[in-house]
């Protein structure tokens, strides 16, 4: 217990050396987060994008020539 | 250099090297933050202080890592016309917005107890605030124009112009009286810092470095599935004015 | 292909034409850039008592004295030294042969009256066992280039 309160305070500089690193995992986070979630936004997108093609192109063609886009 | 052009063959190279990135990003930043935080000894004039460094250091040298890496692509892309490179390029800004935040923020903690002051405007500061300025404002243009191409091409002008600050950054600690002390690690005669704090520095150094692939993988594979959607609207939109 | 080695080029002369101009207005303007002067500058450029300026070196050691909330002490560049005054809360890291940054003004007699003083600290980084055992084999040079 006394030791946490020793890492804490790290020598009376706690207070920055605490908001330097919580303020560091934050942004990366962040970052990796936003990242993240706007690929799979976009993939998933194309995902729906490319298979109503597909379909399309399946029906136009009587089924037969689905996979020869792209 | 066109081998790498290929959008399809980028995705995948970026299946293959990005849970090696990832698990190189979190076991060295895993370790490396144990080692800042309790590992490594405090500094022998700066007390405890001194673990902001590790955030601190190698966010510094990540922004200007990244921006050389923007320029280097924006380059590629104005020259030969590379069509990754400008996705590439347009997914590095983030990150090195991200990590020039941070070194200017924890600077600032680290300054107030040390130097005694949260802001100087001596040459080393306000280059890195220019250059966080430069990231904001590619990110701006980048996105400014209703055709993407103009858009990064402008943008790419930009990240070229900016990239004289990188080396006005890197040496102006030499070349001003600053109140920013020179480099330590890369400096004539071996580093100035001792192994224990180099330890955690390095750690910290390369589990950035993977983090920016990582990102660089995820922030491409969006850019290229946006461009992907973009020809298919266009597609549609053709083909639903020629009255199908 | 000659396109493209065109715009290579102009890219890469673009570039070069842009440092230049870059190089050229940095060094016309160094002065203005230099975020402190140091106590020879003072000393050899007679600077105009009452300008607000900041003077960096480092404190001389046994020069400074403390009397009350004010203290006294020199900053010296080792060939030159500058008397200062200061009133208020020091930095951590301020102490006598560490480097520092005052701002204030020149007075009369060549005193400097501090109104803000920052601690500089130098490149070397160690743990206080490294620092100690280095003083004690006499390896230790102060971490200033004296």
């Amino acid at each position: 217990m006394e030791s946490f309160q020793a890492m804490l305070h790290m020598g009376g500089y706690g207070g920055y050396v605490w908001s330097a690193y919580g303020v560091g995992i934050a942004v990366l986070a962040l970052v990796l987060v936003l990242s993240l979630t706007s690929a799979r936004k976009a993939e998933a997108e194309l995902d729906v994008l490319q298979q109503a093609r597909r379909a399309r192109r399946g029906k136009d063609l009587g089924g037969t020539d689905s996979e020869s886009q792209e | 250099m066109h081998r790498f052009a290929n959008p399809a063959r980028f995705l995948r190279l970026a299946k293959v090297i990005l849970p090696w990135s990832n698990a190189i990003a979190v076991l060295c930043l895993g370790s490396g933050l144990y080692f800042a935080l309790f590992g490594s000894p405090a500094d022998y004039q700066q007390g405890e202080s001194v673990r902001i460094m590790y955030v601190h250091v190698p966010s510094a040298w990540m922004g200007m890592f990244c921006y050389t890496a923007m320029a280097v692509f924006s380059a590629m892309a104005l020259i030969w016309k590379h069509p990754l490179a400008d996705l590439l390029a347009k997914a590095t800004a983030p990150v090195g917005a991200a990590f020039t935040f941070l070194c200017l923020l924890t600077g600032s903690l680290w300054g107030k107890p040390m130097w005694g002051t949260w802001w100087a405007w001596d040459a080393r500061l306000t280059s890195m605030l220019i250059l966080l300025f430069l990231y904001l404002g590619y990110m701006a243009l980048v996105n400014a124009f209703d055709d993407p191409e103009r858009g990064h091409k402008a943008a790419a002008i930009l990240a070229l112009v900016g990239a004289v600050n990188v080396p006005v950054i890197k040496w102006s600690v030499d070349w001003w009286n600053t109140l920013h002390q020179p480099a330590s690690v890369v400096k004539m005669g071996g580093p100035a810092i001792d192994s224990s704090m180099l330890v955690p520095l390095l750690l910290m150094a390369v589990g950035f470095k993977a983090y920016w692939i990582s990102i660089l993988i995820l922030r491409g594979r969006a850019e290229i599935a946006g461009q992907k959607i973009r020809v298919i609207r266009m597609a549609q939109i053709h083909a639903a004015s020629q009255g199908e | 292909m000659t396109r493209k080695q065109r715009r290579l080029y102009f890219v890469l002369l673009g570039m070069l034409a842009l440092g230049g101009a870059v190089a050229l207005v940095l060094t016309a303007i160094s002065d203005s850039l230099v975020y402190f002067y140091s106590p020879t500058d003072i000393v050899t450029q007679r600077i105009p008592e009452g300008r607000r300026m900041r003077i960096g070196g480092l404190v001389e050691n046994d020069s400074l004295v403390k009397d009350g909330k004010t203290v006294t002490f020199k900053v010296t560049d080792v060939t030159n030294a500058v008397p200062v005054s200061y009133t208020g809360v020091l930095p951590d890291l301020f102490r006598e042969g560490q480097g520092v940054v005052v701002e204030g003004r020149m007075e009369k007699g060549g005193h400097f009256k501090a109104s803000e003083v920052l601690a500089k600290h130098d490149e070397n980084y160690m743990p206080k066992e490294v620092a100690d055992a280095l003083k004690k084999s006499g390896q230790w040079n102060d971490g200033k280039t004296k």
